[in-house]
């Protein structure tokens, strides 16, 4: 594997081998000292169009504990300001000898538009509201690894909110239905993707109905950000009907857990502490995902052949 | 890069019960050149030196009675120094439950041949703590050093060619020849 870019890319031979190195990283991190030389010599740089605070902070720890060098872009601080093209910036940085590129954009498809331009592995940190693969990598060994499962076969999972901007449902989607679980969408019509009839999903349109049926509950973040076309009428009413309350919590089964990937908007889809939440999941989601992007950036760039090659890249 | 590889002839060198007379030997070496066992733990490398170890502990527990010597395991993989030369074999967990400073760390593996597992082994022990000794274990020393490494137990020093594949099980140690 040269790129991780999407989940249908990844395949699920590739998910379960991820998720079982996964398990090897978390050994380290639980080490007195958790760092390991298996990347010495490896430049990984994140390539951040979009702000982020666990996704970078956990590809850059996770770069730093198996010993790789680490560069950040800022495009804040950056040429981009002058008027550098994504090519130019992409190319620059190759240029300098980089073995992957942590990429996160607002639009979709820019990861597998800059791999045509580098010789680098890219990583898709997030495109739009398209893919964001290494989420889904986390939330699924969270899941096995906190409900002490081998198969995923057969697991409800609830995704609910704003699955039409959401790249963490899609991955979500793909990676849980590959692993043999049953996913049901749960969202008011207008934050519903139009497609989704073709996807291996259930939809609801009751968030009351599905939390006494699930055993994951995977809230998602309103992007506010991305609301600007009137699809909720009004914040008020989004919460009263979809987010998680504390008589919604009452009612989930007493094996089920709730799961977020951050960053949580309280009072809107959270409405009640996630410190309250017995079975909740969201701080090992952050903790594991140091352990899956680990996973990640050693099965890119701990392989011979391709390393050869951006060696010789470099070279010439 | 695929070498097709023919497998010449077998040999078994040692039997299971050779094999398993050797590491009770070792064992009760281990308790005389560390007057009893008090201070040391066994670590085993995954994958083929985690049941030796296994099976030192049992000895050693039959030879001091009552003393249960700490038993762990290590996986050395993130710390080789051939990682983007070869494929990679997916790893083990390594599991050491037991505080490592101070005591004397007795590695165990199958067979110590160029001698760069017991280095990555040794670097990789530096991030649990700081042992007081380390010794080094092994069932079948083969030769063909690349580092200055020599083990402190040994099974059984067999001369082999570098093209040989070794393979040392409880059913015992067989050598096969291989031509490329």
């Amino acid at each position: 594997m040269k790129h991780l870019r999407s989940i249908d890319e990844l395949g699920k031979e590739g998910l379960e081998r991820l998720l079982e190195s996964t398990a090897q990283m978390a050994e380290i991190n639980r080490r007195p000292i958790p760092k390991v030389p298996a990347l010495r010599g490896k430049t990984v740089v994140s390539l951040f169009f979009e702000d982020s605070t666990r996704t970078r902070m956990s590809f850059e720890t996770a770069a730093k504990r198996l010993s790789a060098e680490t560069m950040t872009f800022s495009v804040s601080t950056s040429s981009v300001n002058k008027g550098e093209s994504l090519r130019d910036t992409v190319e620059t940085i190759s240029d300098m000898g980089v073995h992957a590129f942590v990429v996160r954009h607002k639009s979709a498809g820019v990861p597998w538009q800059i791999s045509q331009w580098t010789n680098a592995s890219i990583i898709n940190a997030g495109d739009g509201a398209h893919q964001h693969p290494t989420q889904a990598i986390v939330d699924c060994y969270t899941v096995r690894e906190s409900l002490g499962l081998t198969s995923l076969n057969g697991l409800r999972v609830a995704i609910v909110g704003d699955i039409k901007h959401s790249r963490v449902a899609r991955s979500n989607v793909a990676a849980f239905t590959l692993l043999g679980a049953r996913v049901t969408l749960v969202a008011p019509p207008t934050l519903l993707p139009p497609n989704t009839a073709t996807w291996p999903v259930n939809v609801a349109h009751s968030l009351d109905e599905v939390v006494k049926s699930t055993d994951v509950l995977y809230m998602l973040r309103l992007q506010s950000e991305r609301m600007d076309q009137g699809l909720i009428p009004h914040l008020g009413e989004y919460s009263t009907r979809f987010g998680l309350t504390e008589a919604r919590a009452q009612n989930l089964q007493s094996s089920s857990v709730v799961m977020h990937p951050g960053p949580m908007n309280r009072g809107v889809e959270m409405l009640i502490d996630p410190a309250d939440l017995p079975n909740s999941l969201i701080h090992k989601q952050v903790a594991n995902g140091v352990s899956a992007r680990m996973a990640v950036l050693f099965d890119l760039l701990a392989r011979g052949g391709e390393l050869h090659s951006l060696q010789e890249e470099v070279v010439q | 890069m695929n070498i097709e590889k023919i497998a010449a002839s077998s040999k078994a060198v040692m039997s299971g019960p050779d094999v398993s007379r050797a590491i009770s030997r070792i064992a009760h070496e281990i308790v005389e050149r560390n007057q009893g066992a008090h201070n040391v733990v066994l670590i085993g490398l995954q994958r083929g030196g985690t049941w030796i170890a296994d099976q030192l502990a049992e000895r050693i527990a039959l030879i001091e009675p009552g003393l249960n010597v700490p038993n762990g395991s290590l996986d050395v993989s993130m710390h080789r120094d051939d990682i983007g030369l070869r494929p990679i074999v997916p790893g083990a967990i390594s599991d050491i439950p037991f505080d490592i400073n101070g005591a004397v760390v007795v590695l165990v593996d199958d067979v110590l041949y160029t001698g760069r597992t017991v280095r990555a082994a040794l670097e990789g022990l530096n991030n649990f703590g700081r042992p007081r000794s380390v010794q080094l274990a092994v069932i079948v020393d083969r030769g063909h050093r690349e580092l200055p490494i020599r083990p402190d137990f040994v099974g059984k020093n067999i001369p082999t060619q570098i093209s040989d594949e070794v393979e040392v099980s409880v059913d015992g140690v067989v050598i096969t020849a291989v031509q490329s």
